[in-house]
């Protein structure tokens, strides 16, 4: 056990990319944390006592101190545990690592849910166009193995959505996203990225996350019927 | 070697206010650049390629885009003088929590306040009020969200004070009346040089 890590917890669901961020940052480090899976429909006393604002997941709680919104809990984890840095240490790098992650989460994540969860063609068409120029965005500025380099990095993790939510959510409702094709070097990434020894171990089960996904648009479908 | 600053902006924007009350605080010589939104220059192209939004940090030719982050990014440099950042990681974290509640909440919804009707626009009220209602619970009883100095946080929120007076009357709202406790912080801020030079007039 990391010496003088102090208590750590961290409140989730397993199928949620925001929560298993956090997970692959602290396996990566080394922190020992507990953790409580939260039922989001019927959310503990704990969660709402945590997050009282936006009452989400993942919530990190350090020595009793709460923490909510996945990027800002994962730039704490890396000032308060040095060791495998996840942010780059230059400050224009990492502004521009800040960059890129918030815009997998302001722009990316957006479109393609735009694009998925609906059944009307107009919309998905739109969301597929921003989500295909999003995506261009963020292949021209794979460089490398990975984002951060030889080892993966903040980015990366922020972009864990895309090598496994992202095939998952494609599979369930029948959309054609990140195709090897059109974006060569992140589908090569997102296998890398999956196959990371750390990473491997903290990605939740695909078979559940198909599973809820292909319920989900089941239930869109028959909403609009 | 001389630094070399340049600040794309657009004289309204709140989120250029922000980066402008940080070089101010910082004491940073910068180039001000006005630029015409509906007539982007091409260094502006050139340096946000990918939102193609103002405002634009130039340091030494390397391009800072998004008003939080380079607003981090000039207190990281630059940091010798008038941190806007706690030095205590968990502070840290609460602010930059807060300013992303800023960028959430005020700024969305306070759009709301002008571009919607009816049932929307009383909903964008509601939700309005009670955003600041929650910041005023934050900020307590500090004079600053940063305590005795200013902070990332009222860098991150007092620009869109400038819009009050528009949020008012188009919302019809009396946020003086809903919640003085964050006039009176306002009020403070526009007393801190950095903030009242940075800031254009609220009549305008």
């Amino acid at each position: 056990m990391a010496k003088d890590q102090g208590e750590v917890q961290l409140l989730g669901v397993g199928g949620s990319p925001f929560v298993r961020r956090v997970q692959i940052a602290l396996k990566l480090k080394g922190i020992e944390y507990t953790y409580i899976e939260e039922n989001l429909r019927n959310k503990s006393d704990l969660l709402l006592k945590y997050n009282p604002i936006h009452k989400k997941v993942p919530v990190f709680v350090h020595n009793g101190k709460p923490l909510a919104e996945s990027l800002v809990i994962l730039e704490y984890i890396d000032e308060t545990w040095e060791n495998y840095p996840i942010f780059p240490q230059q400050p224009y790098e990492k502004a521009l690592a800040r960059f890129w992650s918030r815009f997998i989460d302001d722009k990316i994540l957006p479109a393609i849910s735009k694009a998925a969860w609906t059944v009307n063609k107009e919309e998905r068409e739109k969301g597929i166009e921003e989500s295909l120029q999003a995506l261009q965005f963020l292949e021209n500025e794979l460089k490398h193995k990975f984002f951060g380099g030889e080892n993966i990095s903040i980015v990366d993790i922020a972009a864990s959505y895309l090598a496994f939510w992202l095939p998952a959510i494609e599979e369930a409702v029948g959309l054609k996203v990140l195709s090897s094709d059109k974006f060569p070097k992140l589908y090569k990434w997102s296998q890398e990225f999956n196959n990371h020894p750390i990473v491997k171990e903290n990605l939740p089960p695909k078979d559940g996350l198909l599973g809820f996904f292909k319920s989900r648009y089941a239930a869109i479908s028959a909403a609009s019927k | 070697m001389a630094d070399e600053v340049i600040l794309l902006d657009y004289w309204v924007s709140p989120f250029g206010m922000r980066v402008r009350i940080a070089l101010a605080e910082k004491g940073i010589k910068h180039e001000y650049r006005e630029e015409d939104l509906r007539n982007k220059s091409p260094l502006l192209l050139q340096m946000n390629p990918v939102h193609k939004k103002i405002p634009v940090l130039i340091h030494n030719g390397k391009s800072i885009c998004e008003s939080l982050i380079a607003v981090q990014y000039i207190d990281e440099v630059w940091n010798e003088k008038s941190p806007l950042l706690p030095s205590d990681p968990y502070q840290r974290s609460q602010a930059r929590f807060w300013a992303d509640y800023v960028d959430k909440k005020i700024y969305e919804v306070g759009r709301n306040l002008w571009t919607k009707k009816g049932e929307e626009q009383e909903a964008a009220k509601k939700e309005f009020i009670e955003a600041l209602k929650l910041l005023e619970q934050e900020l307590g009883d500090k004079t600053y969200f940063g305590g005795d100095k200013i902070g990332f946080v009222d860098v991150a929120l007092i620009p869109f004070y400038t819009w009050f007076k528009g949020y008012e009357t188009f919302g019809n709202i009396n946020v003086e009346k809903e919640c003085p406790k964050f006039i009176a912080w306002a009020k403070r801020c526009m007393q801190v040089e950095s903030i009242s030079k940075s800031l254009p007039d609220q009549d305008k």
